[in-house]
């Protein structure tokens, strides 16, 4: 249990109870830094409470985004083995398959580079599909397997990281001002109750909230929401046994990461309903359903799983996504107000790339090397201005 | 769609009995049927785990299985426990049967047709798709 | 004339029928619309999960059950009859057994668009249980919500052994199916619906062996101000209550079904005092055999369709949500009508008053005539709704579950009847985990997550959910209405099929 010393001074306050605050919280506490943590509504309450939980490098081409996969995969696997068996952690696989010969190219070139960037990748030829995924539509061209991809239920594996950092949690309360010095930088922040937080720094884990939060802080940064929405099956046996898409999706990745659409991405959970992801789209909030978007899913998952036509959907639920201009997360301390760092932005990843992040974030509280190249995360990289001051 | 439970109790005893009941002397209360003086076609024949058994016209299977005194027809996925009908308006999904085959069906909302062959739902129900 | 046709050339292409007007939901609030409507020149369609009209107030005997005097079983059934009499000359279209699951609203650019320029696409499964293959979208320039209530239920040790049913389910069977759970039946939990539920135990054959209130029994009957307001004769109750003492009802105020006991279904229960707060008192315990328990704490509204929309909510005085409607019972979404308990339970008279002011409000606003003086009848019906909404409240109140019910609870006590999910894995939800909202139990517990989607234990984990925990000393968190989309389960096949919005490529 964390101790509860509501008008006490923290070494740092996290703003943000969802995957990445707790990520965040997890690592400065074991830093030894004293965390507070502050969310204006439940645990878990944003985006975390809306996700899937995948823990996937297989989506993601070389560069600074499979880097942090790639770490938060090694500190997955690192955590204590109860608060993965909590988080339901599940090193299932991903399996990426392609339809035809010309997407199973494209695919392969793709398995290539990430090989190259320490994936682990394995083809999968057509005929061998059935060895994996018993259920899946016949007449595939092939498959890559990725065994490192995994899945968590991302509002538990919240929840436990939140509680084995021993962080003052105080849930319902939002922040209204950042408390700075004289010099501008932070001090703590005042919430809607009156209470004031001491801190010297503070993190904006606040998700697809991170730019408000930001422009409440007095700095800038351009967090926009993506609506995605996910069907919930009736519960199953386990007909699903990996995380499957479509090639598609990776030759979208693969071309122009902006133009994600409509894939679905199947996958089972350990309680038995399948789970049918994911569209994207630019709405603001709207949370008002799509019929769209559910015949886009359905005959998606139907036609890489031809026996869930006859299953029953029980629920469809929306979430939005934060993410930046150029689908890089913002990592790291603001220039403009020093104490304040930013972790947000990570659109559909970050229950994935929440270790790392929170890793990174724990570094750069004390001061110690980051270990990976952050400039790609830098939170003022949408200000060119502040860039040759920084860089 | 509409669950409109009566909320407002408005009994008016006399005007809502049925005459017969409006004889003190007579000992037996009436059964359901009598009581809104139903006159019921043929019974509808099916068989529910091998046994045979029938229902009247229009009846659900819920209804029909209450009728001749059986009160679960599923068992829960976690617990292996017994379940039959609770909310009676197809609302809690407690009473899924199979029918026919087919898995997760309301009992409290299907009828019974004739031939029907039902089947206590174990679990999901869905054990046919099991890859294992 | 209808304002619009059926099928009228202006309507996108397609299989979709077009109406001026589609209301979900055919009980009294829906039906009552539907007529006002109908009989004003509008086209309308009638949408319900049940083969035939009522709801489930006056849910009736199949046809083939060859019911002569359904109304035995009914209060007021010469209004509904009346009502199903207009209906069926008034031109209206009924379409019996379509489930809605989802209302979507289109583009304000839609061609033949309706009332605040909106449009809507009604999207139903059809069968008894909406297991069929076939699935019907229907377009309305408005829509009219009637999708009524559904009991509220207050978990206890016990109570998902079989014989263990809803009160108001077991009024349902009879009503509908002519059968009763059990021989002996013990009738338990709280509100006026209790009563009418024994009544027609007893009615029907059954025994009542113990009638257990766990408020003070018929308390408000005392208030001659609540019995001035009342639009019933509540006075009768009284009367109902000697005579189902007569039957050997034994009435149990201010008791509670804390226990039921067996093992493949139930045998007997345990029945307890309570103190003011609902805990119950020790010692006070006594068995009562019994075939099967017909329990409920009242009703809540049911507002799925209404808050996928975004359909604005309020707290009742007994702790549910209800829509928020204007004098008009338009929602808050512009287009969006809703009538009945929806808008808060208050009984079937309400809710007929209500779907008529509604179904009037709809054909004034399609076809543009001012309402700035309401006629003579419009302010007879505000008058009679008023009335009725206090006389709800004065009953919700009376009604409002103590707060201390969560003690007659093990924590091996099933609360998620679905994922069989126990009160003791609730609690550390709430205790260790910082869980304070019925969403954060879900997504922590899987309490709600099963086939009914937290549509029966959804009030009670909300309250086991705001009971305090970690993070507790804070102001309590902020509450917003589950959102619950589809309605009613949907095959996968059936969503791949939906026509395609040309306007998404």
């Amino acid at each position: 249990m964390p101790t509860r010393h509501p008008t006490a001074a923290s070494d740092v306050i996290v703003v943000g109870a969802g995957m990445i605050g707790a990520a965040c919280a997890y690592y400065a506490s074991r830093a030894g830094l004293s965390v507070t943590v502050l969310d204006r509504g439940p645990v878990a309450g944003g985006t975390t409470g809306a996700g899937e939980g995948n823990l996937l490098v297989s989506d993601k081409e070389p560069g600074p985004e499979l880097d942090l996969a790639l770490l938060s995969h090694r500190l997955w696997l690192e955590l204590a083995p109860a608060l993965r068996a909590e988080a339901e952690f599940e090193p299932k696989g991903g399996l990426v398959v392609a339809s035809d010969e010309t997407r199973l190219d494209a695919l392969r070139r793709f398995a290539k580079a990430q090989g190259d960037a320490g994936v682990v990748t394995v083809e999968i030829p057509g005929d061998r599909l059935h060895d994996l995924e018993p259920r899946l539509a016949e007449g595939l061209a092939g498959a890559f397997h990725y065994p490192q991809d995994a899945q968590v239920q991302p509002a538990l594996a919240a929840s436990h990281l939140l509680r084995a950092a021993g962080a003052r949690l105080r849930l319902g309360e939002e922040v209204t001002a950042l408390l700075t010095g004289p010099d501008g930088a932070v001090r703590g922040v005042r919430t809607a109750n009156g209470s004031r937080l001491h801190a010297p720094r503070v993190v904006n884990a606040a998700g697809t909230w991170g730019g408000a939060f930001a422009r409440l802080a007095g700095t800038e940064l351009p967090v926009l929401p993506r609506r995605g929405f996910v069907l919930v099956t009736e519960p199953l046996p386990r007909l699903v046994r990996h995380k499957v898409y479509a090639a598609d999706y990776v030759a979208d990745v693969a071309s122009d990461s902006a133009a994600l659409q409509t894939s679905a991405v199947v996958e089972g959970t350990p309680a038995g309903p399948v789970l049918i992801g994911a569209t994207r789209e630019r709405v603001g909030f709207d949370r008002t359903p799509s019929t769209e978007a559910l015949r886009r899913l359905a005959l998606g998952a139907a036609r890489l799983f031809p026996v869930l036509a006859g299953v029953r959907v029980m629920r469809a639920y929306a979430g939005f996504r934060p993410y930046l201009p150029d689908h890089l997360p913002a990592i790291g301390p603001d220039p403009r107000v020093p104490g304040l760092l930013h972790a947000c932005g990570h659109e559909g990843a970050g229950i994935g790339l929440a270790p790392a992040t929170g890793l990174l974030v724990s570094r750069f509280l004390t001061g110690t090397a980051p270990g990976l190249d952050i400039r790609p995360f830098r939170p003022e990289r949408f200000s060119p201005e502040l860039l040759g001051e920084t860089a | 769609m509409t669950r409109n439970i009566p909320y407002t109790v408005r009994l008016q005893p006399g005007e809502n009995m049925p005459r017969r009941l409006g004889r003190s002397t007579d000992p037996r209360p009436p059964a359901p049927l009598s009581l809104v003086d139903a006159r019921p076609g043929p019974p509808v024949e099916f068989t529910f785990d091998g046994r045979a058994l029938t229902a009247l016209p229009g009846q659900s299977l819920a209804a029909a299985l209450w009728a001749a005194g059986i009160t679960s027809w599923r068992t829960t996925r976690g617990g292996g426990r017994p379940r039959g009908a609770f909310c009676g308006i197809g609302q809690c999904f407690d009473c899924l049967i199979t029918v026919n085959g087919r898995p997760n069906r309301r009992a409290c909302l299907v009828p019974a047709a004739p031939g029907d062959v039902v089947t206590t739902q174990e679990g999901h129900g869905r054990a046919a798709l099991d890859p294992q | 004339m209808p304002l619009s046709t059926p099928n009228d050339p202006g309507a996108p292409a397609g299989r979709t029928e077009s109406y001026d007007l589609v209301v979900v939901g055919a009980g009294p609030a829906g039906l009552a619309g539907a007529v006002a409507a109908a009989e004003r020149g509008l086209s309308v369609a009638l949408l319900d999960g049940d083969a035939q009209l009522g709801g489930q107030f006056y849910r009736h005997p199949a046809p083939g059950l060859g019911a002569a005097a359904p109304e035995a079983l009914h209060h007021g059934w010469a209004a509904f009859d009346a009502l199903r009499r207009r209906w069926e000359g008034s031109g209206g279209v009924h379409l019996p057994q379509h489930h809605v699951w989802t209302v979507a609203g289109e583009r304000a650019a839609t061609p033949g668009a309706g009332a605040d320029g909106a449009s809507w696409v009604v999207h139903a499964v059809t069968g008894p249980d909406g297991d069929d293959e076939r699935s019907v979208a229907v377009r309305g320039r408005a829509v009219l919500l009637a999708t009524g209530a559904a009991e509220r239920h207050l978990p206890f040790p016990g109570w998902t052994l079989p014989g263990v049913i809803g009160a108001g389910g077991a009024q349902a069977m009879l009503k509908s199916g002519l059968v009763l759970p059990g021989g002996r039946v013990v009738v338990a939990g709280s509100g006026p619906l209790l009563l009418a539920v024994a009544s027609s135990m007893v009615t029907a054959g059954a025994r009542v062996p113990a009638l257990v209130e766990a408020s003070g029994y018929l308390g408000y009957a005392r208030r001659p101000d609540v019995l001035a307001t009342g639009p019933g004769k509540l006075v009768e109750a009284a009367g109902l209550v000697t005579r189902l003492l007569g039957r050997g009802a034994r009435p149990y105020p201010r008791h509670a079904v804390v226990r039921a006991h067996g093992t493949e279904r139930v045998e007997a229960v345990t029945v307890a005092r309570l103190d003011g707060d609902w805990r119950p008192v020790p010692g006070t315990e006594r068995r009562v055999p019994c075939d099967a328990v017909a329990v409920g704490h009242g009703l809540v509204p049911r507002i799925d369709l209404a808050t996928a929309l975004g359909c604005e909510t309020r707290r009742t005085v007994d702790g549910a949500v209800a829509l928020v409607v204007d004098p008009a019972q338009r929602t808050s979404v512009p287009g969006l009508w809703s009538a009945g308990e929806t808008a808060g339970v208050g009984g079937a008279l309400l809710a007929m008053t209500e779907g008529e002011l509604a179904g009037t409000a709809v054909a004034a606003r399609l076809r543009g005539v001012s309402v700035a003086r309401p006629s003579a009848r419009t302010r007879s019906l505000l008058r009679t709704r008023a009335r009725l909404r206090a006389f709800a409240d004065l009953m919700a109140a009376a009604h409002r579950p103590g707060d201390g019910w969560p003690a007659w609870l093990d924590d091996d006590t099933e609360v998620c009847r679905c994922e069989e999910v126990t009160a003791g894995r609730i609690g550390e939800a709430v205790e260790d985990l910082g869980a304070g909202d019925a969403r954060t139990v879900k997504l922590l517990t899987r309490a709600g997550m099963g086939w009914c989607q937290g549509r029966v234990c959804g009030p009670a984990v909300a309250c086991l959910a705001t009971r305090g925990g970690r993070g507790a000393e804070q102001r309590p968190l902020p509450a917003s209405p589950e959102r619950r989309s589809p309605a009613v389960p949907v095959r996968l096949s059936t969503l791949a099929a939906l026509d395609p919005d040309p306007g998404e490529d």
